[in-house]
């Protein structure tokens, strides 16, 4: 999912970055508002999880590979603004410093999976596990669906990136000037895979995590409320 | 041991099992995740390579391109890339951190 330089043409690329540039300013904003000394330890074990699972390639016999975000769970943990500041750090790194995905595309990249994805995933599992206790199953249920869904879309939004080129950029003679693929190769190709398999592993990694945490320290479920109720009063 | 502690021995872990995300993929002939072809790749299956994708593709040289797959033997190579990765990630974080979390809590 990690939209490598070439791809997206210029247009798109800033597009990307202009719509990120407030969205990270209001991250800070949030999180500087909201994350106290306690849970800086678990946003940088949040990002770094999120930097090592991308590395986790599944394959697809004979075809193409993909992996988890892992951006779900820190959202569920420190919220949806504090995993964007947490996943965003993570591309850049692995732009800069490993090339997987490139250094025009950042502002896309992070739009999929440092914005849609840490939000969906969030409300998706507040609305299921609403007004459950802290150790119910169905936490464990809603961050799976979380995962899963929230992967998904994220996909969708990469193929929609990728399939879109073709009509803003050709060249006199047909050729595609960046990504050569359309809407009607991208989106599904992206969108199959992801719900066949990848969406799948997001959902897992999400569900067995929160299962975990939920029997050795449910306090962690909570984390996020008890500081919203520290900063009310 | 506190949570937080058995987080970061997990952390741990999933560095030493990193190379598994390069191993299974060649096992089973899987190719590059959709979409992130090089050039050449590009040229076998639509049978050009786009102009502007081109000039693009070769605008930024990493330092330790796809993870270190090509040194020092790939799994070491796959797995120092993981260490290291975190390593900054961490830091960065932490430096953020001084700047963004409440100072009454600090």
């Amino acid at each position: 999912m990690h939209i490598p330089d070439g791809y997206l043409g210029p247009a798109t690329c800033g597009f990307f970055y202009l719509i990120m540039l407030p969205i990270w300013t209001v991250a800070s904003r949030a999180v500087k508002k909201t994350l106290n000394a306690r849970q800086v330890p678990m946003l940088a074990i949040g990002a770094a999880f999120s930097f090592v699972i991308m590395m986790f390639n599944i394959p697809i016999p004979g075809g193409s590979t993909g992996h988890a975000v892992g951006g779900v769970l820190v959202a569920i943990l420190l919220g949806p603004w504090a995993a964007c500041i947490a996943i965003t750090v993570t591309l850049v790194i692995q732009a800069l410093l490993f090339g997987d995905g490139g250094i025009t595309a950042i502002g896309a990249n992070c739009f999929n999976m440092a914005f849609v994805l840490p939000f969906t995933g969030y409300y998706i599992y507040k609305l299921i596990s609403y007004n459950c206790p802290e150790n119910s199953k169905r936490r464990v249920f809603a961050a799976g669906i979380a995962g899963y869904l929230a992967l998904n879309l994220a996909a969708l939004l990469t193929g929609i990136e990728f399939g879109l080129q073709p009509l803003l950029h050709h060249a006199a003679s047909g050729q595609s000037l960046y990504c050569p693929y359309g809407l009607n190769v991208a989106v599904p190709a992206m969108v199959v895979e992801h719900l066949l398999i990848f969406g799948w592993v997001e959902a897992i990694v999400t569900a067995l995590v929160i299962k975990y945490l939920q029997k050795h320290d449910p306090k962690l479920l909570g984390i996020k409320k008890e500081v919203e109720d520290e900063n009310s009063h | 041991m506190k949570t937080v502690t058995k987080l970061w021995v997990g952390l741990g872990i999933l560095i030493l099992l990193s190379p598994l995300g390069l191993l299974l993929p060649e096992h089973f002939k899987a190719q590059e995740a959709w979409g992130e072809w090089g050039t050449d790749k590009i040229k076998e299956m639509v049978g050009y390579i786009p102009r502007g994708l081109e000039k693009l593709s070769s605008l930024w040289q990493p330092p330790i391109p796809d993870y270190g797959q090509d040194r020092g033997g790939s799994v070491l190579g796959y797995m120092f890339s993981a260490l290291l990765g975190i390593l900054i990630v961490v830091s960065i974080i932490f430096l953020i951190s001084k700047f963004l979390s409440k100072k009454d809590n600090l």
